[in-house]
């Protein structure tokens, strides 16, 4: 059998839930997370690594899950974007989104609401150009970065109060 | 365990590179030997100037490290890699490893005159990062060997560098980079000099003329002009997509300049802050 085939166990939490994994060792972790798990929340866009929908936070840092092995997460804690949410509320950087209009067709929105929580968890307060940055590795092919941008900056704002 | 799994296998740092090129089906490793849970690879150390750097050590580690602060080209090339989320994944000594034309690190830490020490089934041994590099995408390791760790010399006062790059975007390789290390006497007068280009050949092209206008030379906006004159003409780029063989040497000595202007700044003991330009900002 070709080592990709091999089924490994692992262990990861998922938004707070434990769980533990018997998976070929070939699969990225954003099929595990669609798949199995059936989170259907995180996309795949281009997956070449470019576009960023499939973002997620392994360890509290923002990554693209169609680039990164489910072996490779082993004892690591994900967030998915349905992880956001705590006790029916929506997360400040959903509202902030819903209220700015941050999203057209709505399909690179889970990867952008990702990226934008690693960036104000790591800096409350960025600049234009921190958020520029933050965002860089997000795309939106409906062009909508004026009010994604605009979102963030609510959200950074919200989280100040 | 690489020895016994034989020269189609290949090894697994951050993947940010590896898993697109297999999914595009331009790598078929046999197997990979995943990196990842392996302790203490994963480290920046500085003593008396010298850094040592591990291996699977992320870009944003690199990024917000005391190290950086202290020597910022370190920083300008690790904050400018593609985007945040590859930056959380993508190592140095993967992207060293690589040896992919169009990387940053390599030319960045060609300038500084870093080493990178290879362990293998032979033992250990550290070679330049410019004779580490061999060809496009071939380096001297062998099919068992590692880099383990990536180390970076004291450069000394009045010594300070800076890497620009520029891309279409930011999840993309840069269309060409240059990295400048000077080393200067005083405020006028320059001691030593090295420039480095990225992505315009099939390893970073070392700019020996840029170095000898500058050397021993005050620096007058005629030398750095003569510099940046030499960076263009030693530029072997290919035309591709993004853009063609006169654009990427005229972007080269744009580049070039730049990164020689904040250098010489920053040796001069001044902040200024350099990163990565994008089209269109």
């Amino acid at each position: 059998m070709p080592a990709a085939n091999k089924r490994v166990r692992i262990r990861i939490a998922v938004n707070g839930t434990p769980r533990e994994l018997e998976i070929e060792a070939r699969r990225l972790l954003v099929e595990v997370l669609r798949e199995d798990l059936d989170l259907t929340g995180t996309h795949i866009g281009c997956d070449t690594t470019y576009c960023g929908a499939c973002t997620v936070l392994l360890n509290g840092r923002n990554v693209k899950s169609c680039t990164v092995f489910a072996v490779q997460a082993d004892g690591g804690e994900i967030t998915t974007v349905e992880g956001l949410e705590k006790d029916g509320k929506l997360d400040a950087v959903q509202e902030a989104f819903a209220e700015c209009h941050g999203l057209q067709c709505g399909y690179c929105t889970p990867g952008f609401l990702m990226s934008t929580r690693a960036l104000l968890s790591r800096v409350a307060h960025p600049t234009d150009a921190q958020i520029r940055k933050g965002i860089a590795g997000n795309t939106c092919r409906c062009t909508g970065y004026q009010n994604i941008f605009k979102a963030v900056r609510a959200a950074a704002g919200a989280a100040g109060k | 365990m690489l020895g016994e799994l034989g020269e189609e296998a290949k090894v697994l740092a951050g993947g940010q590179s590896l898993i697109p090129l297999m999914k595009l089906r331009l790598a078929r490793p046999s197997a990979l030997v995943d990196l990842n849970h392996i302790p203490r690879t994963a480290y920046i150390e500085t003593q008396n100037g010298h850094v040592r750097i591990g291996a699977m050590t992320r870009h944003a580690d690199i990024e917000d490290s005391p190290a950086a602060a202290c020597i910022p080209i370190l920083h300008d090339c690790a904050a400018g890699i593609a985007d945040a989320q590859v930056r959380n994944m993508g190592t140095i000594g993967g992207s060293v490893a690589e040896a992919d034309p169009h990387g940053d690190w390599a030319p960045v830490l060609m300038a500084l005159g870093a080493e990178v020490e290879c362990i293998g089934p032979g033992g250990a041994r550290t070679v330049p990062v410019s004779q580490f590099i061999k060809d496009a995408f071939s380096t001297v390791l062998g099919p068992a060997d590692l880099v383990r760790e990536i180390r970076v010399p004291n450069a000394g006062p009045r010594s300070a560098g800076a890497y620009v790059a520029f891309k279409r975007c930011a999840p993309v390789y840069p269309t060409a980079s240059a990295a400048v290390e000077v080393k200067m006497l005083d405020d006028d007068f320059c001691q030593d000099a090295k420039v480095v280009l990225g992505s315009v050949g099939l390893t970073p092209v070392v700019v020996a003329e840029a170095a000898s206008a500058l050397r021993g030379q005050a620096i007058t906006p005629h030398a750095i002009r003569r510099a940046a004159e030499a960076a263009m003409s030693a530029a072997d780029p290919q035309a591709d997509l993004r853009g063609s063989v006169e654009y990427k040497r005229l972007l080269v000595g744009v580049l070039t300049e730049r990164a020689l202007l904040a250098a010489l700044a920053r040796a001069r003991g001044e902040r200024v802050e350099v990163a990565h330009e994008y089209a269109g900002r």
